[in-house]
Order: structure tokens, then C-alpha cells, then sequence
């Protein structure tokens, strides 16, 4: 009896000596008319039943994705004297938004092998499995995805961006960009010693569209007859009211 | 004032676009033209993407014509008969060119077919009506009044079946050449999203001889139908139309139009087809460079699936 208890506690015991308690400044990103990208602070503090281990440093990991779609990544290539897309990657899933944050440098805080177990990097957070036969060199197709979308602020690479205090409480703040997808936005915090990964937490940020947005973009999609003739009747009403409204001011 | 746009989901500075529309408006107002040819271009240079801009303009021009034709229809400068004929065609011709549009869409061809369009159509309309306008300038400055160009025989079209009599244009020819016209100025309307006035208008004058002062009403007529089924067909097969874009461009664009209606009763015939004439080229010069000058970025992304 004494040792079932024994492993029933071993077993309800906290798998990790360290955990994370996660603080958000908000759980909810709305897309409005005015929408014009948003900051998301993201703050937490490690809570512990045992004194601060002295031997190794502790360092925090964030990431913050969007939701992933399939993404064909074209290339363009001289024919006939102008520039047209030639070759196509398939990339099977990559995030519509992607920041990673660290305490640190990321390649220096987390090793490799824990970076592709738990998906951190940019790199890593990307799949692509096959690219057609044609294509030798599909590495620089990920490669481009990458590119395009760091610069245009959807991919975010943030070293010595999450700030530790005291080893206890972390913060950092990430800046969405106004081109954002609508969907679940998976928040991940990485609690890391000596390049390994000792805990985890997760959480989502829902960021959608509301008010006449959300009305516009549903009616859209399910009424697209009624969306397309409302648009119609709103462009012939305008017509009709700009003469009608000069032909007034004429008279 | 930065504005999300729900369909195109990015986001733009709503003065900018109220400023386009009504830039564009005072050109088209000023020369008698849509306008399309030049907003649509100017709509890739901001940012919007192809897809939605073609679709959205195509909107824009609905109004645009609308406001035109009611004008005309007043004037009884409208033929409404051969109007129907022409648009008879060109609803075919846009339902051909949604189908061409969505298969190159699939092929990640579509921004390439678009801007090769502007290239030949604008090159080839800018480059006549430049040489055309420099004639008629000389001419002028020479003789004081010059005298209009002969227009050319049609005798194959008269030898055409199926004649039909359109009274307001005081013609009796067949109802084969309008048709066919209206159809290929269809496929341009839904491919490039443009009205395709500076299409359509030469080639009624030109080709089927209407009189000059009923072509103008009645190119403005067809092309509200023409727009309006390619507005439908983009939004329910592509789901590209933006009701916001739209509503801020024109906006814009009616109040310019009225505006730019103004300004172009100040100026000479021959001037303003030559200032039209410039900027055709340069708007057709500026897409050509893209198509041939080695782009900053070789990738693009694109939604995958579809095709």
C-alpha cells in the first residue's frame, strides 16, 4: 500500500521542477476597419517547489504561429526575353505568422536537436516534403519563402527579445503586422537549461476579423451571389447619386 | 488614415485610394475615357493584388458608367439596339475570359497574362492615337482647319448575313460584326478589368462606321452590363471582389470625373489626345520594364491548390 502511494505521488508530481505560469495582454486580436497591426505583450513567471538550480543559467523561448496553409512557391526565369514563373515548390504547411523570441541567441540557448523535436525555429516550424523532379533545388524555394516573408514582418526572428528577471518572471512583446490571416494563433513558452527543453506551456490568441469586416468577409464566401449583386447595386446607386447630386449643384 | 481591406486583407491608406480614384476620375472625366486601363496598373503598384484588383475595378466601372450613360440618355445619343447587340457579345466574351482568367490562376500565370495584355493593348492604342494626334497637330498648325480622314471601304462586312437596321445609328448591316466585337472587348473586360472603352470606341467608329456622337452612350450602355456580369462572375467563382476597395475608389472617381470634365472643355481636341496619348505609353512602359528588367525578388508565394 505504502509503495502504491509512493508512485502515486511520484506520478502526480510535477514532471518538471520548473513551470510556467503565463500572463497574456490580450487573448484576442480583432481585425477592424482601423486595423493597422497590433503588439502583443507576453509575460509569465516560473513557478518552482524547489530552490533556483545554481549550476546552469535558465533561459525563456517564445513563439507565436499562425495558423499553416499549403503555399506554392513560384520562380521566375528569362523566356522569350521577359520574366515569367517557371518552376513551382509545393510548401505542405508553412505559418501564415511566425515570431520566435529568445532570452538569448537562439542557436546558441537551444541545441539542435531539441530545435527539431519541438519545431522552434523558423526553419523548423516550416514543412516541405517533396518538391517535383523537375526542381533541383527546392532548399532555395523554403529559402525564398523565408525571405519574403521576414521582410514583408510576417516571419520574426527576435534574439535577446524575452527579458528575464530574477530568473523567475520573463516578458517580451511581439508586433503583428496589418496583413494578418484570421485564425488560431498557438502561443508556445519554452523553459530552457543547458540547451534543453525542461518545460513547456502553450496557450492560443485568437485573431479574427469583426464588426463590418467579419459581415463582408462571411457574406463573401457563403452568399457570393449576394455579395457580388450588392456590390453591383451599391456601384449603380453611387453612379445614379454622383450625377444626380452634380446635376443639383449645376442648377 | 490606414483602412483594412476585408477581401484583399491588407492594409492601405484610404486617402491614397480616395486620391487614385480621384486622380484617375479627372483623366477619364477629361478625355471621355474609363479610366480602368489606368487604375487597374495603378492598383498593382500599391500593393493590391491582381486578382482583386481586376475584380474590384471591374466593379468601380459600373458606377463610373452608369453615372456616364444617364447623361446620355438624356441626349438620346444612346443606340440602344445595336447597345444590345454588343452586349449580347460581350456577356459571352466575359464568361470566356472568367474561364481563361481561373484556368491561368491555376497555372500561377494569371499576373503575367494580365500585364501582357496591358502591354500589347496599351502599347498598340497609346502608340496610334500619339502618332495619329501628332498628325492632326501639324495638320492644324499647316491649314488652320483640318479636314477628317476618309474612312476606309467596308465592303467585306457589308456582304455579311443576317442584316439587321439599328435606326439611331442610321445603319443596315449585319449583326455579326457587333457580336464579335462584343465578345473579344468581353474577354478584355474580365482578363484585364478594364470597361474597354478605348477598345470598343475605335472599333465602332472604325469598323462598323456608327455615327460619333451616338458611339460614346452607347459604348458607355453595353459596358455597365459587360462590368457588372464580370463583377458577379469574379465574386462568386474567385471571390475577389472588394466592396471597400470599390466603394473608396469611386468615390474618388465620380467627384474627379466631374472635375476632370471641366478641365477638358478648357483645352483642344488635339492636345488632350496627345497628353492621353503619353500617358498610355508611360503606364504601358512602366509594366513592360517589369516584364523585362531582372525582378529584385525571382519568388513569389501563391495560395496553393485550386488547379
Amino acid at each position: 500500500m505504502r509503495v502504491l502511494l509512493l508512485i502515486l505521488a511520484l506520478l502526480s508530481a510535477p514532471a518538471a521542477a520548473e513551470e510556467v505560469v503565463l500572463g497574456l495582454s490580450r487573448d484576442e486580436v480583432a481585425i477592424t476597419t482601423r486595423f493597422d497591426g497590433s503588439e502583443i505583450l507576453i509575460f509569465g513567471a516560473i513557478k518552482r517547489e524547489e530552490p533556483i538550480p545554481a549550476d546552469s543559467e535558465l533561459d525563456v523561448i517564445i513563439t507565436l504561429a499562425g495558423p499553416s496553409q499549403p503555399i506554392t512557391v513560384r520562380r521566375k526565369a528569362r523566356r522569350f526575353g521577359i520574366w515569367i514563373n517557371t518552376d513551382a515548390v509545393e510548401v505542405d504547411a508553412a505559418p501564415s505568422f511566425y515570431a520566435v523570441a529568445a532570452s538569448g541567441v537562439l542557436t546558441e540557448v537551444l541545441k539542435d536537436v531539441e530545435d527539431l523535436r519541438y519545431r522552434v525555429s523558423i526553419n523548423r516550424a516550416i514543412r516541405s516534403v517533396g518538391a517535383p523532379e523537375t526542381v533541383t533545388d527546392s532548399e532555395s524555394f523554403t529559402e525564398a519563402l523565408i525571405r519574403i516573408r521576414r521582410d514583408s514582418g510576417l516571419y520574426q526572428r527576435l534574439d535577446d527579445h524575452v527579458v528575464v528577471d530574477q530568473q523567475t518572471l520573463f516578458r517580451t512583446s511581439v508586433t503583428m503586422p496589418a496583413n494578418l490571416t484570421e485564425g488560431a494563433y498557438a502561443t508556445r513558452i519554452f523553459l530552457v537549461r543547458d540547451g534543453v527543453v525542461v518545460s513547456e506551456k502553450s496557450t492560443k490568441i485568437d485573431v479574427r476579423k469583426v464588426g463590418l469586416e467579419r459581415w463582408l468577409f462571411s457574406l463573401s464566401r457563403q452568399q457570393p451571389l449576394i455579395y457580388g449583386l450588392l456590390s453591383i447595386a451599391i456601384a449603380i446607386a453611387a453612379g445614379w447619386g454622383a450625377s444626380a447630386v452634380f446635376r443639383y449643384i449645376r442648377a | 488614415m490606414m483602412i483594412y481591406l476585408p477581401i484583399a486583407e491588407v492594409s492601405v491608406n484610404a486617402f491614397l485610394l480616395l486620391g487614385l480614384g480621384g486622380i484617375v476620375g479627372v483623366l477619364s472625366g477629361m478625355f471621355g475615357v474609363g479610366g480602368g486601363f489606368l487604375m487597374t496598373p495603378l492598383l498593382f503598384f500599391i500593393g493590391i493584388p491582381p486578382a482583386v484588383a481586376v475584380a474590384t475595378e471591374a466593379n468601380q466601372i459600373v458606377a463610373s458608367s452608369f453615372s456616364g450613360v444617364l447623361a446620355h440618355l438624356k441626349r438620346k445619343t444612346v443606340d440602344l439596339k445595336m447597345g444590345t447587340v454588343l452586349l449580347t457579345g460581350g456577356l459571352v466574351g466575359a464568361g470566356l475570359g472568367v474561364i481563361v482568367f481561373n484556368y491561368l490562376k491555376g497555372l500561377g500565370q494569371v499576373d503575367l497574362l494580365v500585364k501582357l495584355c496591358y502591354v500589347v493593348f496599351l502599347g498598340i492604342i497609346g502608340g496610334l492615337m500619339f502618332v495619329e494626334s501628332l498628325r492632326a497637330l501639324r495638320r492644324s498648325r499647316a491649314a488652320g482647319g483640318a479636314p477628317l480622314p476618309r474612312r476606309r471601304s467596308r465592303g467585306w462586312i457589308h456582304a455579311l448575313p443576317f442584316k439587321m437596321r439599328f435606326r439611331t445609328s442610321g445603319l443596315y448591316i449585319s449583326v455579326i460584326p457587333p457580336l464579335v466585337v462584343g465578345v473579344l472587348v468581353g474577354i478584355l473586360a474580365a482578363i484585364m478589368g478594364v470597361g474597354g472603352g478605348f477598345i470598343m470606341v475605335p472599333a465602332m467608329i472604325y469598323l462598323l462606321g456608327m455615327p460619333t456622337k451616338v458611339v460614346v452612350g452607347t459604348s458607355l450602355f453595353q459596358i455597365i452590363f459587360v462590368t457588372a456580369f464580370t463583377t458577379l462572375l469574379h465574386a462568386t467563382t474567385n471571390f475577389t471582389v472588394d466592396i471597400v476597395l470599390a466603394v473608396l475608389l469611386l468615390v474618388g472617381g465620380v467627384i474627379g470625373a466631374q472635375i476632370g470634365a471641366r478641365i477638358g472643355t478648357k483645352l483642344k481636341a488635339e492636345q488632350l489626345r496627345i497628353l492621353l496619348a503619353i500617358m498610355v505609353l508611360a503606364v504601358c512602359g512602366k509594366l513592360a520594364l517589369d516584364l523585362l528588367i531582372q525582378p529584385g525578388e525571382l519568388y513569389s508565394l501563391g495560395a496553393s491548390g485550386g488547379h
